[in-house]
């Protein structure tokens, strides 16, 4: 009896403690950073799209959402000619992140999408593409890799050393 | 004249009020349970939410109202409006204020007593006619639950009778100026309130309808507005069962500064919250715990402040 009367009054008691609920429209959600929302493509810290087309995320894709053509320039650069997130059928998974070698795909925090059309949910490459680098500030692939471009020929990225003159027998 | 049109105010006026009081019940009790779940429940339609029970309402008005094909037609149509019948005549004697109380019976707590018995029929027609075996268990624990908590109810009201002297709400009224019946019957008090709980089937008393056991009891079968009259029978049953509190136990109308109908209004909510709350906080016990409850504990009890109640009442005459 004691203890139903104590139950009583301990539910009575949370009237007057802070309410769980978070009104979401009015108030908005704080989510982590490292929330699996929204796809983005990032750019490096020169302003050049990162993405190399090496089709890597749309092979780890487990829902066949991405699809996207490989093309490149006259200097060695690869990027996608077209890029397309399907967000209708993404599940979010990350595995596209995880996949990318150059850190251009990219899951955001923001989860707002909804949309009344169907086909409004397919995103290309100019809805993708934001401006910053994203989670990775001051990474840039071609800097780092040896690939050679324009304006950087081998031996020249960070931390790579000069190639070695296979010929010579000398050290 | 007047008085007739007198009478049919206040007849219409009582009706109208408690169809409202109970469909605002439905918004009170999420919001109360949600309060005390540190949740805030229906606050989007309208000012508090408050206009969350007219868009219920709207809903369940276009429910398909659906009527199961091995059912018992006639009566299965009937249950839900004995309930809400029983529940409403129940509020004939209530005396809301000194002169406000649709008739002033002098046999008030007995007609209350007889109608709650009548409710009964209404669980045990609906399970009956629903012709599906967990609708019927669901019945019979009403039925036996009913019965037995019955007998007690009547008892614990008996030593107000005696002090009162009279079956009349009014006079029972009256006679709570001095000190109210609370602390004398303070035994018949908790009686009371349990087995108005049982009778209203509420939690933790709700086994009738245990949904983890009989998926909604008595009232599977229901849908639309027949559901709904089962639900807003039951939010009159809390009402009335509240206002029977505060009438008998609790001096009514009675106090002081606000007139009499706000005093009555003020006390039969704060049991209304006090019923919300134990549905927010006791779970509910077997069916045989709320048997040997009722018949081991509740009615020795019971009889036991009738005996005391009587004979103090004889030795100090």
């Amino acid at each position: 009896m004691i203890s139903v009367l104590r139950t009583l009054w301990l539910v009575f008691l949370h009237m007057f403690r802070k309410r769980e609920t978070i009104q979401y429209p009015d108030e908005k959600l704080v989510l982590p950073p490292r929330y699996r929302g929204r796809i983005i493509l990032s750019r490096d810290p020169d302003g050049e799209e990162r993405c190399v087309a090496c089709y890597l995320c749309a092979i780890a894709c487990p829902v066949d959402c991405i699809a996207l053509q490989a093309t490149g320039d006259e200097h060695g650069r690869r990027y996608p000619d077209f890029f397309r997130i399907n967000f209708s059928r993404c599940i979010f998974c990350g595995f596209c992140e995880e996949a990318c070698p150059t850190y251009a795909i990219q899951l955001t925090p923001s989860l707002e999408m909804s949309e009344y059309k169907r086909q409004n949910m397919v995103y290309e490459k100019e809805d993708l593409l934001i401006s910053g680098t994203g989670k990775y500030p001051g990474y840039n692939f071609y800097r780092v890799a040896g690939l050679q471009i324009k304006g950087k020929s081998k031996g020249e990225a960070e931390r790579e050393e000069p190639p070695v003159d296979v010929r010579s027998l000398l050290p | 004249m007047t008085e007739t049109v007198r009478s049919t105010v206040i007849v219409f006026g009582v009706l109208i009020s408690l169809l409202t009081v109970s469909a605002g019940l439905i918004w009170l009790e999420r919001r109360l349970l949600a309060v005390w779940q540190d949740r805030y429940g229906p606050n989007r339609v309208g000012p508090f939410g408050l206009l969350q029970v007219l868009a219920d309402m709207i809903k369940i008005f276009f429910k398909e109202d659906w009527i199961p094909p091995f059912a018992d037609k006639a009566v299965f149509v009937i249950a839900p409006a004995v309930i809400m019948v029983t529940a409403l005549l129940s509020f004939a004697v209530v005396p809301f204020a000194p002169d406000i109380s649709v008739v002033d019976l002098d046999v008030g707590v007995l007609f209350v007593l007889g109608l709650s018995s009548m409710g009964v029929y209404s669980v045990v027609l609906a399970g009956w006619a629903s012709n599906n075996k967990y609708s019927l268990l669901g019945a019979l624990r009403a039925a036996a639950q009913m019965l037995s908590y019955e007998v007690y109810m009547g008892l614990s009201l008996m030593g107000v009778v005696l002090l009162a002297g009279s079956f009349n709400l009014a006079t029972i009224v009256e006679q709570q100026r001095g000190l109210w019946f609370v602390v004398p019957q303070f035994v018949g008090f908790i009686v009371f309130t349990i087995a108005g709980i049982a009778e209203t089937r509420r939690l933790p008393f709700d086994l009738p309808e245990a949904e983890n056991e009989l998926n909604a009891g008595f009232h599977s079968e229901y849908s639309g507005m027949k559901f709904g009259m089962f639900f807003v029978g039951e939010y009159i049953g809390i009402t009335l069962v509240s206002a029977l509190i505060a009438t008998l136990f609790f001096g009514g109308w009675l106090g002081p500064v606000l007139p009499p109908i706000v005093w009555f209004i003020l006390k039969t909510f704060v049991f209304l919250c006090f019923f919300i709350l134990l549905r927010a906080a006791l779970p509910r016990p077997r069916f045989d715990q709320l048997m040997a409850y009722g018949w081991k504990m509740m009615l020795p009890l019971a009889l036991l402040n009738l005996v005391v109640t009587g004979g103090l009442v004889l030795a100090l005459e």
